[in-house]
């Protein structure tokens, strides 16, 4: 059986530092087995998400050799030989060891204006495929939150997260806007409030995403698009001068209609 | 010592498809809610659910109704559901599956714009209403982001470790705790709605994640709830065998749906020698009839792979026991053979993304290694099919907690539909009990400190045992001995290790401090993990015969005398070392129209 070292982050909000663990590794294991051997050896309280250990939950984003990476889904023998760094996702504050608090994103899901249908026909609505494919990728999100880790806007520069949603909420945006079914104008927002114009596009978060969502071309650019369309049309800005189209703010977007 | 409190109308244990569903329906009752989960929101075990949500909704096959679901359901479950679970379930799934799309599910689409349904083991028709093979992230994310706009409070990463009376012994509250802070909270609440999920978690090799340790069903044992059919376990058939770091690791029914088919180490189609009598009639017997039967369900019988579960997971244990399995002890599933490498990547993403990245297979060219893993517990808390209530006053429960809906063994896609239709019915029947005003007082302080002592005993003892080395050997006695195949030698061992377990967790002794510590939380998980171990065990030793999720190989053959009642299970004192007590519980009386329509397809 082969040994590897993992040099793993342990400490909370106050520091902390690398403990290197030399544990037993076999064929075809991901790193999580690896983590989940420290934990049932050395070190029973190395605090680390994870739910479903197969891709599909998000939980056990971390940064694997600097790299933001799903834990369940890397697998060692495709990391280069030596030690295997992991540590926690840069972005957002340390709860403890690999766990960080990633509220800032329930905080953004809490502002996205939901869904305005019409009222439903009896028989359910009609929708084509062609139509809700768009919508389908995006809705492939497992909310790992690993491209908000990368984006640069938020990783660099704490700040900015008073005024920006990243790329998780973008996308989420971007299905909505695209909603076969949608009457809500989130546009205004969009620009305003999530900060979509931060966005350079350098497609970090599409790089990272482990659902291969492309983020940045088939959701930022058409949102941006679509916003600067709204914003920038002569005949709308006249029309706006003119009067003031009124506007939802999240909350009120977020009263559904009584079902 | 003072504890961080909160009070609700409704207090909702468990954020996956019950939990949340549960909750929409009791907000939008006016009721003050309150949800809690031990994960962060959206992570819940739903999220694992693959090919669909099982819905008589007519979309593909306008033959398709109630009355068909309602009977694949009973003959799937070997006639031990509560009936009345099943029927409401039938009728109510189509609605709860609609009204999904007006909170902003994008499901899979026919031709002319409905919701596309595809085929499933067990169920007559194309039935599943489903998004690729990613249904269940679909309807917890659509159930996520209704529950957050409509300004629900959530408490994540939070774990609830007993349920509190009053002191007449209603159902009053809770105690938790945080896992970031390691700091104790309590919850008040007039109901409390268990939505816990499954158990799975103490078997080896299980498809269930860290969360599936069957808290909701011990909680409830101990709050004085029954447990119904612990002995009806359901080993999915496909899970994946290699690398062994995935085993376990499902692989949706949808694959077998869309055209897989199971062969065994010689390249023989094996599962026309494992159609049982009780399904012959509508049964290919031959490839050539089964394979027309994909196209055009009138063009020839359903093929052999879509029996229920239970069927398919004993053939494919035999296979493997005569020495026809493959090098790592499964055998194979094969749709590279069968279908185009487009139509496989479009059909089943994230089963090509899954074989990709973790076993390196490409499942469009290469058959994939598969084997039967624990996946899904068909017994739970006994409830009342219309309210979702439970024995004990104030304690509702809906999902894989409950017990009854699926009886001996559950058909695919039964259980993302059990979730909504059966949530929504929990959150009413906890607004109507609330309504009728008989509410429980406040909560036992004693039983709240007791609680809390129990929870911090292992720090504080000198010297013990690592609670990751009691939950591995669990894992592996729970495996041998009551595993998919049992018998009574094996039973009765395992009912004295059970024993022996108990004491070990009383001895545990936990490193570090209370901030997230996995390490504590388990020591708080082995509790409730044992106590649901023991139900299983005496139920599988008292079932003397073989019927669905149980198997027995000293009773192979189903005993209609065993048909006629649930053993329920229920403790002496109400601690998590409590003795169980277990009854006969005879089964509701069916109406004679239901009946007729088991009678008439029999």
């Amino acid at each position: 059986m082969a040994e590897v070292t993992m040099r793993v982050w342990r400490g909370d909000a106050n520091g902390g530092d690398f403990e290197n663990y030399t544990v037993a590794q076999n064929e075809g294991e991901v790193v999580l087995d690896v983590i989940h051997r420290i934990q049932a050896t050395e070190a029973p309280d190395l605090a680390c998400r994870w739910n479903c250990k197969a891709g599909k939950c998000g939980s056990c984003a971390a940064e694997i050799n600097g790299k933001p990476r799903l834990m369940c889904m890397t697998r060692m023998d495709t990391l280069p030989e030596g030690p295997v760094t992991v540590t926690p996702m840069k972005t957002f504050p340390i709860i403890r060891d690999l766990v960080t608090d990633v509220s800032f994103n329930f905080a953004q899901a809490e502002k996205v204006p939901a869904l305005l249908p019409p009222p439903m026909p009896e028989n359910g609505y009609v929708m084509f495929q062609e139509d809700v494919q768009r919508g389908q990728e995006f809705r492939k999100c497992i909310e790992c939150f690993m491209c908000q880790d990368v984006c640069h806007v938020i990783r660099d520069h704490e700040g900015n997260k008073q005024h920006y949603a990243g790329p998780r909420f973008f996308i989420r945006y971007a299905e909505l806007e695209m909603h076969p079914l949608d009457t809500n104008d989130r546009r205004d927002l969009i620009r305003e409030d999530m900060g979509l114009g931060y966005c350079n596009i350098t497609k970090c978060c599409t790089e990272v995403c482990p659902e291969h969502i492309k983020i940045t071309d088939n959701a930022i650019i058409p949102l941006k698009e679509r916003v600067v369309d709204a914003h920038y049309d002569p005949v709308a800005w006249l029309g706006r001068k003119i009067r003031r189209k009124t506007k939802r703010s999240a909350s009120d977007a977020a009263v559904q209609p009584a079902p | 010592m003072t504890y961080e409190h909160h009070d609700y109308d409704v207090l909702i244990i468990g954020a996956g498809g019950a939990g949340l569903r549960a909750a929409i329906e009791a907000k939008q009752r006016g009721l003050k809610v309150g949800i809690v989960t031990k994960s962060l929101l959206g992570k819940a075990h739903t999220v694992m659910a693959e090919g669909g949500m099982a819905a008589a909704m007519g979309n593909v096959y306008p033959e398709d109704n109630w009355m068909v679901h309602f009977r694949d359901t009973m003959r799937g479950g070997k006639y031990l559901n509560n009936y009345r679970m099943a029927e409401l379930h039938a009728k109510e799934a189509p609605a709860r599956v609609l009204e999904l799309e007006q909170w902003g599910a994008l499901f899979d689409r026919t031709k002319d714009g409905k919701i596309l349904q595809r085929d499933f083991g067990g169920h007559r028709y194309a039935r599943l209403a489903h998004v690729g093979d990613r249904t269940g992230l679909e309807l917890i994310r659509t159930l996520q982001q209704k529950v957050v706009s409509m300004g629900t409070d959530v408490f994540m990463e939070c774990k609830i470790l007993k349920l509190v009376h009053d002191d007449q012994g209603k159902v009053a509250g809770c105690v938790a705790y945080r896992r970031p802070t390691g700091e104790f909270i309590t919850f008040g609440a007039k109901a409390i709605i268990l939505a816990t999920g499954g158990a799975g978690k103490s078997w080896k090799f299980t498809s269930n994640s860290w969360e599936g340790t069957g808290d909701g069903h011990a909680m409830a044992l101990w709050a004085g709830a029954k447990l119904i059919d612990m002995e009806c376990i359901q080993f999915h058939p496909t899970g994946m065998v290699w690398p062994l770091s995935v085993r376990g690791l499902l692989v949706t029914e949808g694959v077998r749906g869309d055209g897989g088919v199971l062969r065994n180490s010689e390249g023989k189609r094996f599962m026309f020698d494992y159609v049982a009598p009780m399904f012959r009639a509508e049964t290919a017997e031959s490839e050539e009839e089964a394979d027309k039967w994909y196209d055009d369900h009138t063009a020839g019988r359903r093929p052999p792979e879509l029996l229920p579960r239970d069927e398919v997971a004993r053939a494919i244990n035999a296979e493997v026991k005569a020495g026809r399995g493959t090098p790592h002890g499964g055998v194979y599933l094969d749709i590279a053979s069968r279908r185009s490498a487009e139509f496989i990547r479009r059909r089943l993403p994230s089963m090509y993304h899954q074989f990709m990245e973790l076993a390196g297979v490409d499942i469009t060219t290469e058959s994939m290694e598969i084997g039967p893993t624990c996946h899904y517990i068909m017994g739970g808390v006994q409830v009342v099919a219309d309210t979702a209530a439970t024995a004990a006053p104030g304690l509702f429960a809906a999902g894989e907690v409950a017990g009854g809906m699926h009886g001996a063994n559950r058909l695919g896609g039964n259980s993302l539909s059990d979730l909504i239709v059966f949530g929504k019915r929990a959150g009413a029947g906890a607004a109507e009990y609330i309504e009728a005003g008989d509410v429980a007082g406040p909560m036992n302080r004693d039983q709240i400190d007791a609680a809390v002592a129990e929870a911090l005993a292992p720090f504080d003892r000198e010297a013990g045992e690592n609670p990751y080395d009691i939950q591995r050997d669990l894992q592996e006695m729970m495996q041998a001995n009551v595993g998919i195949i049992r018998t009574q030698s094996e039973l009765d061992y395992a009912r004295g290790q059970l024993d022996t377990f108990t004491e070990r967790v009383k001895n545990i002794k936990v490193k570090g401090g209370r901030a997230y510590n996995p390490g504590w939380n388990l020591a708080t998980d082995l509790p409730a993990m044992i106590t649901v171990c023991k139900a299983v065990t005496i139920g599988a030793i008292l079932r003397k015969e073989s019927r669905g999720g149980h198997t027995r190989e000293d009773f192979p053959g189903a005993d209609p005398e065993f048909g006629k009642f649930n053993f329920a299970h229920s403790t002496n004192g109400g601690n998590w070392d409590s003795e169980i007590v277990t009854a006969e519980s005879p089964l509701l009386p069916m109406p004679e129209e239901l009946k007729a329509l088991l009678e008439e397809e029999k």
